[in-house]
């Protein structure tokens, strides 16, 4: 069958600056950003102790009453993906599941989808700790013969599922009772690009006619900081104001800072969305994703593939690169990162590079890792809908070789396509552009 | 195609010993598992990557899972031909891998954490200092999921479309589905796919047994895995790695490459029921079926061979079961159903590649692998699981099934080429 043209009809985002795609974009317009002295636990002894978190939510606002002891079992980044799967089909007016028995649900449970990409998720340390603490030998050391005779019985018996990472869609799908295909995609900051195409693509080919995707991750925990820090990607050295401290692509960009958040998109058939009188943010017209062979070094700096990405996914669109309205760059923050990012871009769009409107949404809520390309996506989107650049928080000027076009105020402007794309430490690449629709 | 697993570090090997009814089952051996209630695995043993890839330098920092997937890519490579087809571009070479995570550094870890404790908790300053000093860059980095992928990629030199996927046991089926699909449109020409997972370490086996997931007989363990069997009590935890060589029809043609097979069909469904079971109707089991079916453009009668998912537990091989049944209808008591889990153990995330392969060569000499251990029979598990001995019989259509915990399904068919 011919494909079907697919929409974006919801944003979903949870990120430290609140519940919802309107708090991001009026705390993107307004300038501000919400990294900040880490709280949720005394990283003093960090490198770093910056952080960008999520604040006043609880996943149990995001599911039924009867489901709320499920939160129990959820890690932080479960949580974060029911909260932005909750509203992302708010947002999209679509009835689901979870609004209870005998509830007309807008989509059949089998044509309603799931795609959330998901980090590697450590297990609470103090968690496992009251159960190894029961495991010592004489000397204060961990015994392995006690810890299987019976420490691990210390452990709530779901432990496991708490911390898988295909635990976010598997709580997600129960909720609002999604059926259709199901996936987790776990290829670090480029997960949720590679989950929103995928998706796409599921939607293009009729295998559903709506799917939950992006993703969410929480590395805002002594396993994340440590291994942040083992790569040197962290800012340690700003010493002024904490909200200062992420800056993509300016003069004084010093490394990334750690935050948690989830990013969902609903995405939708376009006729099924016109019919039921949904507004569209956009169409998603190209989706690629790429590789790079050199991504095993981890401690290179690269932004290895995107431009291979982006130049596949403007192919798939049709477009060449005088169309594109606007840049959604991944912009961690990390220079060399940043530099290599610019690179990337300049390869596929050359000299426009500098030119073309560019953002990223770094600088106000720092790294949010598998989390980021949907929020980076939802952002695009809400861009394109609003004819409006949002600023960059944190930027005033671009560092040497990170020309990109970005701002620190806000542009409007009728842009009909906009290209998003981000990269994971590793290597793996996924870019997507979408199309204004006219409402 | 390529397999490192417990029974055997190549293709062939790993064949003989299935038609042969062996266990790759044993004491566990990667850690002290003497006082745990599960003390046995399937552990791939005395593994030797640099016989499949010589010169493994680049590779120095990949962990166990990774160490296997890179031996079962060569060997896939090597069988494709790929290596000496010069026209290869690589920008439309893409991998996509259902990976685990990496193995944890346990004595780091757990060391760092109890180090630090006070008061019944961690005290973060002090596991800080720990940890800064004890742990080490590349064995933290190796852990994220997608760092097979990127070994691959080094390894082959692939620009094209990267995935890793994690939907548990269920994500080597899915990985491959979705490679396949990645073809068929033409994102690429070829993929390299299939999946690797070792969670045969303290903390995965702990997690399994305080799920209750995991058989406990430990005086009988060649037994013990014993899917479909109404003693079954669990599963066997095995690791290992599987990967496959896909590539259109027509490139294929173009290069003059061996065909072994081809994807028909793909399913993929959600139960969307509890975080803990299965849909005890097995309906989402059967949606993927059924999705799998009518992708192929085949009917139940056209299938000669399921490979189970099959691990040995009470409730998956009773649900399994049923949702067979639902499926096939009458015809589920003819099609032969059979679980190789039962010798090799359930590798999670690499068990749908590994036995996607065996359904490939269960086509190429016409015999079907059996379901050893079935000596019990349970009255809601009655279908012909080709029990204890492997069985010549005509099979061109194979279907494979993988369902993983959180309740992802995911179902793949293949027919064998005409000659």
């Amino acid at each position: 069958m011919p494909e079907r043209r697919v929409a974006i009809t919801g944003l979903g985002v949870v990120t430290p600056a609140g519940a919802g795609m309107d708090a991001l974009w009026e705390a993107l317009l307004a300038g501000q950003s919400f990294t900040r002295k880490i709280a949720a636990f005394d990283a003093g002894a960090f490198p770093t102790d910056l952080g960008g978190c999520v604040e006043n939510f609880s996943a149990r606002d995001y599911v039924p009453k009867n489901y709320r002891k499920s939160v129990k079992i959820m890690a932080r980044d479960i949580e974060l993906a029911v909260g932005a799967a909750g509203l992302a089909l708010a947002d999209a007016g679509i009835v689901t599941a979870a609004a209870g028995e005998g509830a007309a649900t807008t989509i059949e449970s089998c044509r309603l989808g799931c795609n959330i990409g998901a980090g590697l998720i450590c297990t609470d340390l103090d968690e496992i700790g009251v159960a190894l603490a029961t495991a010592l030998d004489d000397e204060g050391k961990f015994s392995m013969a006690k810890w299987g005779a019976g420490g691990i019985n210390n452990l709530t018996p779901l432990w496991l599922l708490k911390y898988l990472p295909n635990m976010l869609a598997c709580h997600v799908t129960i909720v609002h009772g999604a059926k259709g295909p199901s996936n987790t995609i776990t290829c670090g900051d480029a997960s949720a690009h590679l989950a929103i195409g995928e998706a796409a693509r599921l939607v293009a080919r009729g295998g559903a006619d709506a799917v939950i995707a992006g993703g969410a991750e929480s590395k805002l925990n002594p396993m994340g900081l440590l291994r942040q820090s083992l790569l040197k990607r962290l800012c340690t050295t700003w010493r002024d104001d904490a909200s200062g401290a992420c800056r993509p692509f300016d003069t004084q960009h010093a490394g990334t800072v750690i935050g948690e958040g989830g990013g969902l998109l609903v995405i939708e058939e376009m006729e099924h969305a016109r019919l039921r009188g949904a507004r569209m943010y956009a169409e998603v017209v190209g989706f690629a994703s790429s590789c790079d062979p050199n991504g095993i070094e981890v401690e290179k700096p690269s932004a290895g593939g995107l431009g291979l990405a982006v130049r596949a996914a403007m192919k798939d669109a049709g477009i060449i690169p005088r169309q594109v309205g606007l840049i959604v760059t991944h912009g961690t923050a990390v220079p060399g990162e940043d530099v290599c990012e610019t690179a990337e871009w300049r390869s596929v769009l050359g000299d426009l590079a500098g030119r073309i409107p560019a953002v990223a949404i770094t600088g106000s809520l720092g790294s949010l890792f598998a989390g980021a390309g949907g929020v980076e996506l939802a952002a695009a989107a809400r861009a394109l809908h609003s004819r409006c650049v949002p600023p960059t928080v944190n930027f005033s000027a671009a560092a040497p070789d990170c020309g990109l076009a970005l701002a620190s105020t806000a542009r409007p402007g009728d842009f009909e396509y906009a290209v998003s794309a981000a990269f994971s430490v590793g290597g793996q690449s996924g870019a997507c552009v979408l199309r204004r629709i006219e409402p | 195609m390529g397999t490192v697993n417990p029974l055997g570090h190549d293709v062939e090997s790993t064949w003989q010993a299935l038609l042969a009814c062996e266990s790759g089952i044993a004491e566990t051996g990667n850690f002290d598992a003497r006082t745990f209630s599960t003390k046995f695995s399937a552990e791939v043993k005395g593994y030797d990557l640099t016989r499949h890839v010589p010169n493994a330098a680049r590779h120095v920092h990949a962990g166990r899972h990774c160490r296997f997937a890179l031996g079962a890519a060569a060997q896939a490579w090597k069988q494709s031909g790929l290596a000496d087809y010069a026209d290869l571009d690589r920008t439309r070479l893409g991998i996509y891998l259902g990976s685990g995570e990496g193995s944890i550094d346990f004595d780091n870890f757990t060391g760092t954490i109890v180090d630090s404790w006070r008061d019944g908790k961690v005290d973060t300053r002090r596991w800080a200092e720990l940890a800064f000093r004890r742990m080490e860059l590349y064995r933290e980095a190796e852990q994220e999921s997608n760092m097979v992928v990127a070994h691959l990629a080094a390894e082959f030199g692939a620009r094209g479309p990267a995935f890793n996927v994690l939907t548990a046991c269920a994500a080597s089926t899915q990985a491959i589905g979705e490679a396949a699909l990645q073809v068929r449109r033409g994102d690429a020409d070829v993929m390299l796919t299939g999946g690797a997972h070792s969670m045969i370490h303290p903390y995965g086996v702990t997690g399994f047994i305080r799920l209750t997931a995991l058989s406990s007989r430990n005086d009988d363990i060649a037994s013990a895995s014993r899917p479909f069997d109404q003693t079954r009590d669990g599963f066997v935890l095995g690791e290992g790695s599987s990967i496959l060589v896909i590539e259109t029809l027509e490139h294929a043609a173009k290069r003059g490459a061996k065909v072994l097979a081809e994807i028909v069909g793909y399913g993929s469904s959600a139960d969307a029921f509890r975080v803990t079971d299965q849909d005890p109707d097995g309906a989402g089991a059967a949606a993927s079926m059924r999705m799998a079916l009518d992708d192929a453009r085949l009917a139940p009668a056209d299938i000669d061979y399921i490979s189970a998912h099959g691990t040995g537990t009470k409730q998956n091989d009773q649900v399994e079961t049923l949702a067979v049944k639902s499926v096939f209808g009458g015809l589920a008591y003819k099609v032969p159903i059979s679980s190789v889990k039962s010798m090799l153990g359930h590798l999670i995330a690499a068990a749908g590649a590994t036995e996607l392969i065996t359904c490939i060569l269960a086509i190429r000499d016409q015999v079907l692998p059996p379901t050893i251990n079935l000596h019990h029979p349970d009255p809601d598990c009655d279908l012909d699981y080709v029990p204890n001995a492997p069985r010549k019989a005509q099979v061109r259509t194979c279907m494979s099934n993988s369902f993983g915990f959180g309740g992802q399904n995911d179902t793949l068919i293949i027919v064998g080429q005409k000659e």
